[in-house]
């Protein structure tokens, strides 16, 4: 009973939910107007009047489109646990070495992004939460932050840092000069392109996070425990201690879906900066309904999110015996 | 011998429109040895004057008199000073004691934590004499080990009066502890209470409740209070057989029987709704509604006198002329 059972039947519903994103996943694109093929063949030049009704067709063999839809459903499961998401059609490129290409760039921003701005968000949403003087100006700034649009700061970083003042390039991940490797010049160049998106994102995301945690740190210091803890003449620090590890409990799990949400990229972030990572690649499958790319994109997406939401289901039976009592009595 | 001596003690709440006058110059001790009731109906003063010994938080503020607690003026001491004789010396149980203890730290956890704030340093030493104490109240001693969510309310409830009385303090405050649960869990409470004195872990308690009936049980003396004043105190057998303060009366009249149906027979009550301790009247506070109310009531504040044997009520019609 209890942990192993808990255990069981979370595989099952996420189980389920795979299949059920991951079909959904494949439906939508093909639900899209228009035709993919035909959008392909109309940029290639001086077709005879016979010869693009075969090129037409000779790509829809190609990529098992003229097939009914059942079958193409069936082979795209086939395939998939093949390991092969298929073949982009827009960047004439195995999607699966596309998403690989790509997902470094938005790891290497988005992870320290998403995870310094946690402990940033958390400490100031704490100390906002404790002390009113603090909280008066720091609210309107957490609000502030919180509300700025992520490509309207990153636009602002830009103009002036990067237009302005110059201090820091803003185009691509590295000078396009240079040849990626370990040399001391590549990774000088990669860390100066790597600051401003970074700082786009950072800047931004601590708002929400110390806006959850001073609300959290308000309700927990108010809280009966608290209050008995004071009367039995615990200290300032032993009463924050007691309350702050009540309070981080829900931050944890928005940690936890940012991070399984960091494979979709920063769309906004990457075009302002023309970043390579997966927000760009989903964001040109989508305009030149490249259906595999998206596919192929949106699977890790599906996949990451679920996996994130799996990771913190168990922790969260670990760091909180709420839950762990909840599934042990029923 | 008096734990603590009340004098004259003034308890506001600073508002807007001016201090609420919640405690407004009570007297009493608490003797060693003794269970003193504090009875009233609600917003009379009774938590806030408990309260006040512990802990004063704005709103709340101390506006006069003297509370001497083994030889020191509580009202008077440093916040340093305050918070060493909380638990050590000056337990509560709480009103909400099923939700007092942090749902996500084992017991151990917690008692360990506040006995390091009062200086304690051997950790196994507090965890065995937890063990010893959640055997006493017949809970596992193993219960130490589990977090509080992981416990019925009635186990949490025994939990946290263990947990308030583990550093035997010699004066234990029981707010309202028995006012939320059913009769069965009542009598264990007030039996445990009744342990914990007789094996000497507290030398006196407190008990505030409005339940009278329930009292009559446990406390040896017992003061009435009304819109912050004290109407009556005086030993409890005697209070319920001989009382002298036309609220007392009306207060032991208001006890529901059994047997007595609310459609046959309106149950008993105090007519009107205490008054504002906002502004409250010169004179008696409780002459609004008593039905023996005269002209000298409305203009002058009855002063407390002895009526009998340790038995003092304030009200013009027990006589006390001005001293």
């Amino acid at each position: 009973m209890g942990f192993r059972r808990y255990l069981a039947q979370k595989t099952a519903v996420y189980a389920i939910t795979f299949l059920f994103a991951v079909t959904i996943n494949w439906l939508l694109p093909r639900l899209m107007p228009g035709n993919p093929i035909e959008a392909m063949i109309e940029s290639n030049l001086n077709l005879g009047p016979g010869e693009k009704e075969i090129l037409i067709r000779f790509y829809e063999d190609l990529y098992g489109l003229n097939e009914p839809l059942w079958r193409q459903f069936v082979n795209f499961w086939v395939r998939l646990f093949h390991g092969d998401l298929g073949y982009s059609l827009l960047y004439k490129a195995p999607v699966w070495d596309l998403i690989r290409h790509s997902l470094p760039y938005d790891i290497v921003i988005l992870l320290p992004a998403i995870a310094l701005s946690w402990i940033v968000g958390n400490w100031l949403g704490a100390i906002a939460g404790k002390n009113r003087r603090y909280d008066r100006w720091m609210m309107p700034l957490f609000y502030f932050l919180a509300s700025m649009p992520y490509f309207w700061f990153a636009m602002l970083l830009v103009y002036f840092i990067g237009v302005k003042l110059g201090w820091l390039p803003y185009q691509g991940a590295y000078d396009p000069s240079l040849v990626p490797g370990l040399n001391w010049e590549f990774i000088k160049s990669f860390l100066s392109h790597w600051i401003l998106p970074f700082l786009s994102l950072f800047v931004v995301m601590i708002g929400s996070w110390a806006i959850g945690m001073r609300n959290m740190i308000i309700y927990e210091l108010e809280a009966d425990y608290v209050r008995y803890l004071e009367a039995l003449g615990a200290s300032e620090k032993l009463m924050t201690k007691h309350a702050y590890r009540n309070a981080i409990l829900p931050q944890v799990t928005g940690l936890a879906l940012q991070l399984g949400l960091m494979v979709a990229g920063a769309i906004a972030t990457e075009i302002v900066f023309n970043y390579p990572g997966i927000g760009i690649l989903l964001m040109n499958a989508a305009l030149s309904q490249d259906y595999f790319l998206l596919q192929g994109a949106f699977l890790m997406v599906v996949i990451s999110v679920l996996a994130a939401n799996f990771i913190i289901d168990i922790v969260y039976a670990f760091i909180d015996p709420r839950v762990r009592a909840s599934y042990t009595e029923g | 011998m008096s734990l603590l001596e009340i004098r004259d003690l003034k308890i506001y709440y600073r508002t807007p429109r001016g201090p609420v006058k919640a405690v407004d110059g009570v007297s009493f001790d608490v003797r060693e040895g003794e269970v003193f009731g504090i009875a009233g109906e609600s917003g009379c003063g009774k938590s806030t004057l408990v309260h006040s010994l512990i802990l004063r938080k704005p709103p709340m503020f101390h506006a006069g008199g003297e509370a001497i607690f083994k030889g020191k003026d509580l009202m008077k001491l440093s916040e340093e000073e305050a918070r060493k004789i909380r638990y050590t010396e000056l337990s509560i149980i709480p009103q909400y004691a099923m939700n007092a203890l942090n749902p996500t730290k084992k017991i151990k956890d917690i008692v360990w934590d506040l006995a390091r704030e009062h200086g304690y340093e051997d950790r196994s030493e507090v965890e065995g004499l937890l063990r010893e104490r959640l055997a006493m109240v017949k809970l596992s001693p193993k219960v130490a080990d589990m977090y509080p969510v992981e416990l019925s309310g009635g186990m949490r409830q025994r939990a946290t009066m263990v947990v308030s009385t583990l550093l035997n303090p010699d004066l234990l405050i029981a707010d309202e502890v028995t006012s939320a649960l059913d009769v069965t869990t009542q009598r264990v409470v007030i039996e445990l209470l009744h342990h914990f004195m007789e094996e000497g872990i507290v030398k006196s308690i407190i008990f505030v409740t409005h339940d009278l009936a329930l009292l009559d049980k446990i406390a040896d003396r017992t003061m009435i209070l009304y819109a912050g004043k004290v109407a009556e105190i005086a030993p409890t057998e005697e209070m319920i057989s001989s009382p002298a303060h036309p609220y007392t009366k009306l207060l032991l009249e208001s006890l529901p029987k059994i047997g007595v149906r609310y459609k046959e027979t309106k149950l008993n009550g105090i007519p009107g709704y205490p008054i504002s301790l906002l502004n409250p009247p010169k004179g008696c506070r409780f002459y609004t509604r008593c039905p023996y109310v005269m002209d000298r009531c409305r203009e002058e504040e009855p002063p407390l006198v002895e009526v009998g044997d340790d038995h003092y009520a304030a009200c013009h019609l027990l006589g006390g002329e001005n001293q």
